[in-house]
C-alpha cells in the first residue's frame, strides 16, 4: 500500500521535526516547509494527501497559503495548527476550506483522531467525484437508439471493444453521436469507474491545446497564473476521449505520440514527470487514411490510435431508427419545457423520413426542439419543423424505393401506436404483407 | 551495531520490577537485554511552563552517552515528556534509530485517579519499550490493534494491545524493505 503523503509547515524548526518524526512513525511520507512560500514551492514534489499549517510564520502565513492552495491543489486537504489566542483566525481558516484547525499544544489522540477523520475525507471526497462523474456521464448522456440493423451491428462492436484496452477510433459524418459511442465504450470497461475525459481536438486554438491536453505549471507562459493540470492527466485510471483528432496540429501529434508510447509527460514549463495510464479513444469525421497519404497526419500515429475501428452510419442509411428517435428528443425535450408530449402527424412523419439528414441526429434533435416551441397544440406538423427539412424533403435525394417504403411503414406503425392491422389498413396492404415488410427491414414496433 | 539492547534507567529511577521488564523486553524483541543506570542532568531539558521535559532533547543527550558500538539504548524514567506541540508523548524513538525514551509516569493507574497497581504498570512498561524499540527497528504504526505496533494514544490504547509484534511486523522485522534499512 502506497504511503500516504503529507507536509508539515512551520516556521519552528522544533515543530517541524517534532511532527516529522510522529508521522514518520505513523507510516507517513514526510516533508516540511518553513513557511507558505517553501510549501508553494515544495508543493512541485507531488501531490500530498495532507498538510499541517502553522497559522503564523514568516513571509507567508497560513491563511494566505490556504488562499493559495486553493488555487493550485483544490484537492489537497489541510489541518490547522494555532495557539489558544488565535481562534477567530481558525475559524476564517475553515472558511477557506481547511478541513480543521487543532490548538497548540495538540493532544496526540486529538491529532491522531483529526488526520484519520481528514484522510477518511479524503478518500470519500474523491470517491464522490468519481460517483458523481459516472452518474452524470450515465443520466446526462442521450441513451444511443435505434433498432436498426446497422446500429445493431455498432453496438455489437462496442461490446466486443469496451472491455480490451484497444485504441479505439470511431468515425462518422458529424452529428451521428461518436462521443455517446465513446462514453459507452468507457461505460462498458473496467474502467468505468474512472473519468471519461473528452477534449475536442478541432474546437480549441491549437495554442491552448497543449496546456489543455498536458496541462501547464505556473508561469509556463504569460496569463499562466496558476499550475494546471491537463486533460491527459485527469484522465489517468479513465479513458481520454480525443474528438475531432483529425484536426490536431502536426507538432503535437509528435507530443501525443510519445505520450501514447510510455504514458509519462511534463507539464508546459515543468521538469517532473507523470505518469497517467488511460485507455485512447479518438472520433473523426475526416478520412483518416487520405490524411495520411497527403502527410497531414502522422502515420505512426495512425497505427497507434487505429488499433480497432467503428463507422457509425449516418441517418440517412438507418431511417427506420427516426420514429424511435423523435419519440426520445419529443419526450426529452416535453419534459425540460414543462409542456405534455406531442404526437407526431403522419406528413410531418413523412417528411422527417424523406430528408437527407447532413446535421444527422443532431440536426434531427435540433428539429424536434425547434417543433416543440413553435409547434401549437398537441401534435407536431410539417410547418413546425425548420423549413430547411421542407425544402429539402421535397425532392428526396439518393434514396432508393426500400429506403422509402421502410421509413413510411415505421412512421404509420408509430403513428397508430404499433398497431399493425391498423396500419395494414392505412397502408392499403393487407397484414400478411406488412408483416413481411416489418420483417424484411428488421422495424421494430414499438 | 550489535543486537544487543540496552535498558537505561535515568538516575534515581530504579524499579523493583527492572529485572522483570528485562527478561519480558528480550522475549518480544528476540535479543539480548542488559539493563544499566544512566545518569543525565535533567534540568536542562525541563520546560518550566508546562512542568514536563522535552523528550527529543532528552534522547539526544542520551545517544551522547551510548558507549561506542553499542545497539540499541531505551532510556526510562519517570519524569513526564513531550514534544512540541503536542501536550505529551508516552515515549519517542527515532524511526530505524537506535535511541529511544520512555516514561513510565503516564502508565500509572493512580495518575489516573485509579488504585495503584505495580503488575498493569509493568505490562503497560513492556509494550512502551517493546513499540519504541520497533520504531527503533524500522517499524512504523500497525492497524492490528492487538499489535504491540499499534498507534497508542491512551493509556487504554496501551491495554488493549499485546506485548508482542503481529506475524506481518514480524514479517517486515525478519525482511526489512530497502527503505527501512539504516545503518548507523
Ligand atoms: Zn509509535
Ligand atoms: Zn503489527
Amino acid at each position: 500500500m502506497k504511503k500516504p503523503r503529507i507536509m508539515i509547515v512551520d516556521d519552528e524548526q522544533s515543530v517541524r521535526s517534532s511532527l516529522r518524526e510522529w508521522f514518520l512513525e505513523d507510516g507517513f511520507e514526510v516533508e516540511t516547509a518553513e513557511d507558505g512560500l517553501d510549501a508553494l514551492k515544495k508543493l512541485d514534489t507531488g501531490p500530498f494527501d495532507l498538510m499541517i499549517v502553522d497559522l503564523k510564520m514568516p513571509r507567508m502565513d497560513g491563511i494566505t497559503l490556504l488562499r493559495r492552495l486553493r488555487e493550485v491543489d483544490p484537492g489537497g486537504t489541510v489541518i490547522i495548527l494555532t495557539a489558544f489566542a488565535a481562534v477567530d483566525t481558525a475559524v476564517e481558516a475553515l472558511k477557506l476550506g481547511a478541513f480543521d484547525y487543532v490548538t497548540k499544544p495538540v493532544d496526540p489522540d486529538e491529532l491522531s483522531h483529526t488526520v484519520r477523520r481528514a484522510l477518511e475525507q479524503k478518500r470519500l471526497t474523491e470517491e464522490n467525484v468519481r460517483l458523481r462523474e459516472k452518474v452524470s456521464e450515465l443520466s446526462s448522456s442521450s441513451p444511443i437508439i435505434g433498432g436498426s440493423p446497422a446500429m445493431g451491428h455498432v453496438m455489437d462492436l462496442v461490446c466486443t471493444v469496451a472491455e480490451t484496452e484497444a485504441s479505439v477510433v470511431i468515425r462518422g459524418e458529424s452529428g451521428t453521436g461518436k462521443e455517446l459511442i465513446a462514453r459507452a465504450i468507457h461505460a462498458g470497461s473496467p474502467r468505468r469507474f474512472f473519468p471519461i475525459v473528452a477534449v475536442n481536438c478541432g474546437a480549441i486554438p491549437e495554442t491552448l491545446l497543449e496546456s489543455e491536453l498536458f496541462g501547464h505549471e505556473k508561469g509556463a507562459y504569460t496569463g499562466a497564473h496558476y499550475r494546471r493540470k491537463g486533460k491527459i492527466e485527469l484522465a489517468n485510471g479513465g479513458t481520454l476521449f480525443l474528438d475531432e483528432i483529425g484536426e490536431i496540429p502536426a507538432k503535437m501529434q509528435v507530443d501525443l505520440l510519445r505520450v501514447l508510447e510510455s504514458h509519462r509527460f511534463t507539464r508546459l514549463g515543468g521538469t517532473q514527470e507523470i505518469v497517467s495510464d488511460f485507455r485512447l479513444v479518438c472520433a473523426t469525421n475526416r478520412n483518416l487514411e487520405a490524411l495520411v497519404q497527403e502527410e497531414s497526419f502522422r502515420e505512426d500515429l495512425y497505427y497507434r490510435i487505429n488499433v480497432f475501428s467503428i463507422d457509425l452510419p449516418p441517418l440517412r442509411e438507418r431511417l427506420e431508427d427516426i420514429p424511435l428517435l423523435t419519440e426520445h428528443f419529443v419526450d426529452k425535450y416535453a419534459r425540460s419545457m414543462g409542456k405534455p408530449p406531442k404526437q407526431m402527424t403522419v406528413e410531418a412523419g413523412e417528411l422527417l423520413q424523406s430528408y437527407d439528414w447532413p446535421g444527422n441526429v443532431r440536426e434531427l434533435e435540433n428539429a424536434i426542439e425547434r417543433a416543440m416551441v413553435v409547434g401549437q397544440g398537441n401534435r407536431i406538423r410539417p410547418e413546425d419543423l425548420p423549413l430547411r427539412v421542407e425544402q429539402d424533403a421535397v425532392r428526396p435525394r439518393n434514396r432508393s424505393l426500400d429506403a422509402l417504403e421502410s421509413g413510411h411503414i415505421s412512421c404509420v406503425l408509430r403513428e397508430e401506436s404499433g398497431n399493425v392491422s391498423q396500419a395494414a389498413r392505412v397502408l392499403g396492404i393487407d397484414r400478411g404483407t406488412l408483416y413481411n415488410k416489418i420483417k424484411k427491414y428488421g422495424i421494430k414496433s414499438g | 551495531m550489535t543486537d544487543e539492547i540496552l535498558l537505561a534507567f535515568l538516575n534515581d529511577f530504579r524499579p523493583s520490577w527492572s529485572e522483570d521488564l528485562r527478561r519480558r523486553v528480550g522475549a518480544a524483541t528476540d535479543r539480548f537485554v542488559r539493563v544499566d543506570s544512566l545518569r543525565v542532568d535533567l534540568q536542562r531539558f525541563h520546560a518550566p511552563e508546562r512542568e514536563q521535559y522535552h523528550a527529543t532533547l532528552l534522547l539526544a543527550e542520551m545517544l551522547r552517552h551510548r558507549p561506542a558500538g553499542a545497539g540499541h539504548i531505551v532510556g526510562i524514567t519517570e519524569v513526564d515528556l513531550f514534544i512540541p506541540v503536542l501536550t505529551f508523548v508516552f515515549g519517542q524513538a527515532q524511526l530505524g534509530g537506535p535511541g529511544a525514551v520512555v516514561s513510565v509516569m503516564r502508565l500509572h493507574a493512580d495518575y489516573y485517579g485509579l488504585p495503584a497497581n505495580e503488575s498493569l504498570l509493568l505490562d503497560r512498561a513492556v509494550k512502551e519499550v517493546v513499540h519504541e524499540l520497533g520504531h527503533g527497528f524500522g517499524l512504523v504504526h500497525c492497524p492490528d490493534y492487538s499489535c504491540v505496533m499499534s498507534s497508542s494514544t491512551y493509556v487504554e490504547d496501551v491495554d488493549l494491545k499485546a506485548e508482542r509484534y503481529c506475524p506481518d511486523c514480524l514479517d517486515l522485522l525478519a525482511n526489512p524493505p530497502e527503505s527501512r534499512v539504516n545503518v548507523v
